[in-house]
C-alpha cells in the first residue's frame, strides 16, 4: 500500500449553497433576445456620480492585465456549476484611479438588462469582466463578447453582454431586483427573493 | 426579432390564471414603449430565466414580468399602458358612475 493512499478521505458531494443542485452542463438563461455586438463598436464605460466617464474599446480592454479565475457559479434557478475557468479583467484594474464617493454600482448591458450591487462587491479580487470561457471566446448565448463574473453572488448579478457600470450614491434596483428578487443575492444565505 | 428562444404569449395563460379570474391570454395589451396594441397571446415570452419575461412582438421592449416564489408572486406591468379584457354581455356590471 502506498503511503499516501489513505491520506485523503474521499469526500462526498462537494459543498453547495443551500437549495442548489450540481450540474455538469452550462444552462443558458436569458430574459430577452441575444444582442449581436460587433467588436469594432463594442465599448465598456464606467460612469461616476459626478458624470465622469471612463471608456475602453475592445482592443484597449485586451491590453489590460488579464486574470484566470476558476470559480464556482450558482444560479438562482437552483443549478450550481463548479470549477468554471475564465479569462478576464479584474474590476480592481478597471476601477483603479477612478475617483468616486459612490457606494453602489448599477451594471448595464447591451439589450437593456441591468443589475445592482454594492461597489465593495466589485473590489477585492471578486469580480471580473470576462471574455473567455473554458479556453475559447465567450459564446454570445453565455454573454459574449464579454460578461460580468461576480461568482460570490447569484449568477443573475453576473450580467451578460455587459456594456458598462454606473456608480451611484443611492442603491438602484436592477431588472430582477425590481421584480421580486433579492437586492444582494448571497447564495450561501439563500437570498433569492425580497425579504429572504 | 428573429430570436427563436421565446415562446408565444399563450403560455402565460396557466401562470396568470393563478393570479386572475379572467383569461388574460384573450386580452389586448398596449405596449408602453411603441404603443402597439395587440393580443397578449402574441407576446414573445422568454421563460428560460428567473421569471417570465413577455416582450412586445414589434419593439421587443418588456411589457410584463412574472416572478413566482414558493409563497409569493410578483407581476410587473409597467411596460403595458392598458389591458383590455373581453367581458360577457350577460354579466351584471355597474356601468359608468
Amino acid at each position: 500500500m502506498s503511503p499516501g493512499f489513505q491520506g485523503r478521505p474521499r469526500s462526498a458531494e462537494p459543498a453547495l449553497p443551500p437549495g442548489q443542485y450540481l450540474t455538469e452542463d452550462f444552462p443558458v438563461l436569458s430574459a430577452g433576445p441575444t444582442p449581436k455586438v460587433p467588436l469594432e463598436t463594442w465599448e465598456f464605460v464606467i460612469s461616476t456620480e459626478t458624470g465622469a466617464e471612463y471608456r475602453w474599446s475592445w482592443d484597449e480592454l485586451m491590453g489590460l492585465p488579464q486574470e484566470t479565475p476558476t470559480v464556482d457559479i450558482h444560479c438562482v434557478t437552483r443549478w450550481s456549476k463548479l470549477g468554471t475557468s475564465w479569462l478576464g479583467i479584474s474590476l480592481d484594474t478597471l476601477l483603479d484611479g477612478i475617483d468616486t464617493a459612490a457606494d453602489y454600482a448599477l451594471v448595464h448591458s447591451y439589450g437593456g438588462y441591468t443589475t445592482n450591487l454594492p461597489l465593495d462587491d466589485l473590489r477585492g479580487g471578486r469580480a471580473w469582466v470576462a471574455h473567455t470561457y473554458d479556453g475559447g471566446p465567450l459564446a454570445a448565448e453565455h454573454g459574449g463578447p464579454a460578461r460580468m463574473l461576480v461568482p460570490h453572488l447569484y449568477f443573475w448579478k453576473s450580467a451578460k453582454w455587459v456594456r458598462g457600470i454606473r456608480l451611484t450614491i443611492e442603491d438602484e434596483p436592477g431588472f430582477w431586483e425590481t421584480a421580486g428578487y433579492h437586492d444582494y443575492g448571497d447564495p450561501w444565505r439563500e437570498q433569492r427573493y425580497q425579504g429572504d | 426579432m428573429t430570436d427563436m428562444s421565446y415562446l408565444d404569449g399563450n403560455m402565460l395563460d396557466g401562470p396568470l390564471r393563478e393570479l386572475f379570474a379572467v383569461d388574460l391570454s384573450a386580452a389586448t395589451g398596449r405596449c408602453a414603449s411603441c404603443g402597439l396594441a395587440g393580443p397578449m397571446a402574441g407576446l414573445h415570452v422568454f421563460s428560460h430565466a428567473p421569471g417570465l419575461v413577455a416582450r412586445c412582438p414589434a419593439c421587443s421592449n418588456v411589457m410584463l414580468r412574472l416572478v413566482r416564489a414558493p409563497d409569493r408572486a410578483w407581476l410587473d406591468l409597467r411596460g403595458s399602458t392598458f389591458l383590455e379584457v373581453p367581458m360577457p354581455l350577460d354579466q351584471p356590471h355597474p356601468g359608468p358612475l
